[in-house]
């Protein structure tokens, strides 16, 4: 099939905001990769996401785009998808955003199952803000308020929404944009809750207190750590707290859809009556 | 249109909220339990479904009303219900529905507070909260209904309004509403007015979705029409939907925005008048509070003295011009609210020092009595 940036983009919003060398357009690609791949009509998607640099994505898209409070955009997309259970709802946020004020939001949807299919771009650090620590900063990483490294034990995503209950659990990177293609079309193709975290750069914030200034550094930082899961459970223990697993992680295609039971009871109640 | 009324009922005031939500065509809930609004979430859980419907009780009152905010952009008529701390956890999204223009109802069964308070109590505590909660300037739909046929006609109109004006419409009941049982009327189907919001006429390449060229409140389109495709944020935006900082764009946006209720003040404006006509002492009161100022003015009467109440449906926008045209004829008024002191700011600032402002105010969980009122009546008289 051939690959249309237009039929998904708002050309006219070009150029993005993006500092040059950003992850986020990688997952930008990526994501309208996978929608030219399953050809949905962008009429039949909603996007919603929250605040921060990667919650602006839905900006430059040409679809029905929501632009949330912090945190929240779990909540609104629930509340589509509830109403509107026959379109693709998707969301799209960063690390900050999706696993600390948003956290409650993550875990609850997962347990749901409800079929919306969940980005987060984890560049390890609130970017827009000023790079501050995120929950996905790793221990000891320097922060605009971790000075000295940073004290807090980090989240795994993926373990924690697999942990939530997720029916479909991923991860890529922005190394591996091919790898990353094949990912988000299973997890827009999974019915229920699907969550692909995307690993990335923020070299602007994170980067340049980390000496990591220059993206391809930090690129090539997030490439080398990245193992297929074979890989990585053949690794030592100490490689192991060094890199992380990229493909499915988790998939159950056996638990049932939110939106369907749900309408599952809508058809009970009303043909008993 | 002529309302017919069907058969009594006798109910819970939370119970009348629900049945009239979906009177008006609401299809939309998503909630968080909290006392004392839980019974209009249960009933709604069970209402909502045998009508094809959707109930969902979501992961906390943030959601809530993100949820229901999602769901009206999708197109559904939605509404939620929470009580004071549930409402100041809302209170962001409420901004948001606001600045995006999100028609939405939202209930408040105001409990003592602050904090925690006394959650099975009531109280009329929020009501500033209600005006000024969200942060920044915005519009406020305020409604404070006093019995229970009102608080199903009410809710009508607060779905009404909300969807007429493209705005969150809130709904302040308390304890003492939420729970008491009284009769009540429902009209029947066909006999009332239901709004639903102006669709535009506009094919996708001519479609904006803040185009004032149609008046002051846009004309709306569902998310997954084909080709529209809007831009929603919380950022100041221009007409196109998408943010700006151009400071005349910003200005135009927010006084537009303050205009959809100073500008239909016709509409939205609801006072109610007790024993009024020849009244010499006047009462402000509101919600259940002003079931007992009605005994204090008919004990007043007894007494020979000439009280009258007035009565707000409508609290926000405040009845500046009603209040001031009726403070004429008083020597004095009484403003009983259930709280330490919070409208009679506004009845101050409107009737300035031209007649004495008496405050009967109270907090602690028991609803002020008639003798209150009167005690505070016979100041005046």
């Amino acid at each position: 099939m051939p690959f249309d940036y237009m039929t998904y983009l708002r050309e006219e919003k070009l150029p993005h905001m993006w500092c040059p060398g950003c992850g986020i357009g990688i997952v930008v690609k990526a994501m309208i990769h996978t929608f030219t791949d399953l050809e949905w009509d962008p009429s039949d998607i909603a996007i919603i996401s929250g605040i921060g640099c990667t919650s602006r994505a839905p900006g430059y898209m040409d679809m029905n785009t929501l632009h949330t409070t912090h945190g929240r955009a779990l909540s609104f997309a629930t509340g589509i998808k509830m109403h509107r259970h026959d379109k693709h709802v998707v969301v799209i946020a960063g690390d900050g955003d999706m696993s600390a004020i948003g956290g409650n939001h993550l875990i609850h949807a997962a347990r749901r199952n409800i079929n919306i299919n969940v980005i987060v771009n984890n560049n390890n650090i609130y970017g827009m803000t000023g790079g501050q620590y995120s929950p996905t900063t790793p221990l000891g990483a320097k922060a605009a308020t971790a000075p000295y490294g940073n004290l807090e034990p980090s989240f795994d995503l993926v373990e924690l929404v697999k942990g939530a209950g997720a029916s479909f659990v991923a991860r890529g990177h922005v190394g591996n944009g091919r790898q990353l293609n094949t990912i988000l079309k299973k997890a827009f193709d999974h019915k229920g809750f699907s969550f692909v975290e995307v690993v990335s750069n923020c070299h602007t914030q994170f980067g340049r207190r980390n000496k990591m200034a220059d993206p391809m550094n930090m690129i090539s930082w997030i490439s080398d750590r990245a193992k297929p899961m074979k890989k990585f459970e053949a690794l030592s223990d100490e490689d192991k707290t060094r890199c992380f697993p990229v493909g499915v992680i988790h998939e159950d295609v056996s638990r049932p859809e939110y939106t369907e039971t749900y309408q599952e009871l809508i058809d009970s109640l009303n043909n008993g009556n | 249109m002529k309302e017919s009324n069907g058969e009594v009922k006798f109910l819970p005031g939370n119970i009348v909220v629900a049945e009239a939500a979906v009177a008006a065509g609401c299809n939309f809930f998503g909630g968080y339990p909290i006392t004392p609004s839980s019974e209009i979430a249960a009933h709604m859980a069970a209402l909502l479904p045998r009508r094809g419907g959707h109930f969902i009780q979501m992961e906390d009152e943030i959601a809530a009303m993100g949820s229901v905010i999602g769901a009206s952009l999708a197109g559904a008529k939605a509404l939620t219900a929470t009580s004071g701390p549930g409402f100041s956890l809302k209170l962001e999204n409420l901004g948001f529905g606001y600045m995006v223009e999100a028609p939405c109802v939202i209930v408040n069964v105001m409990r003592g507070g602050p904090s925690t308070g006394l959650p099975t109590h009531p109280a009329q505590a929020d009501v500033m909260q209600a005006r000024w909660g969200t942060h920044g300037d915005h519009p406020t739909i305020a409604i404070t209904p006093a019995f229970h046929q009102e608080t199903y006609m009410e809710t009508i109109r607060a779905f009404n309004l909300s969807e007429q004006l493209r705005m969150p419409v809130i709904l302040l009941l308390d304890e003492v509403l939420g729970h008491l049982s009284e009769g009540v009327r429902p009209p029947k189907p066909g006999t009332f007015e239901i709004i639903n919001r102006k669709m535009t006429d506009q094919p996708p390449d001519k479609y904006l979705p803040y185009d004032t060229s149609f008046g002051d409140v846009p004309p709306f389109v569902p998310y997954f029409e084909p080709g529209y495709h809007w831009h929603t944020t919380g950022l100041n935006h221009d007409e196109t939907g998408f943010p700006t900082t151009n400071p005349e764009l910003v200005t135009r946006d927010e006084e537009r925005l303050m205009r959809k209720v100073t500008g239909n003040r016709d509409l939205i404006d609801k006072v109610e008048y007790y024993m009024a006509d020849d009244a010499d002492v006047g009462i402000f009161s509101f919600g259940s509070t002003a079931r007992a100022a009605m005994v204090a003015v008919k004990h007043a009467r007894e007494q020979g003295i000439k009280a009258g109440l007035f009565r707000p449906v409508t609290l926000w926008p405040f009845p500046n011009k009603q209040l001031k045209d009726f403070a004429e004829q008083l020597k004095g008024i009484v403003v009983a609210e259930f709280n330490l002191g919070q409208m009679v700011y506004e009845v101050e600032r409107t009737v300035q020092s031209t007649i004495p402002v008496i405050r009967r105010t109270k907090v602690g969980g028991v609803p002020i009595t008639p003798a209150e009122i009167l005690e505070s009546v016979k100041e005046i008289s």
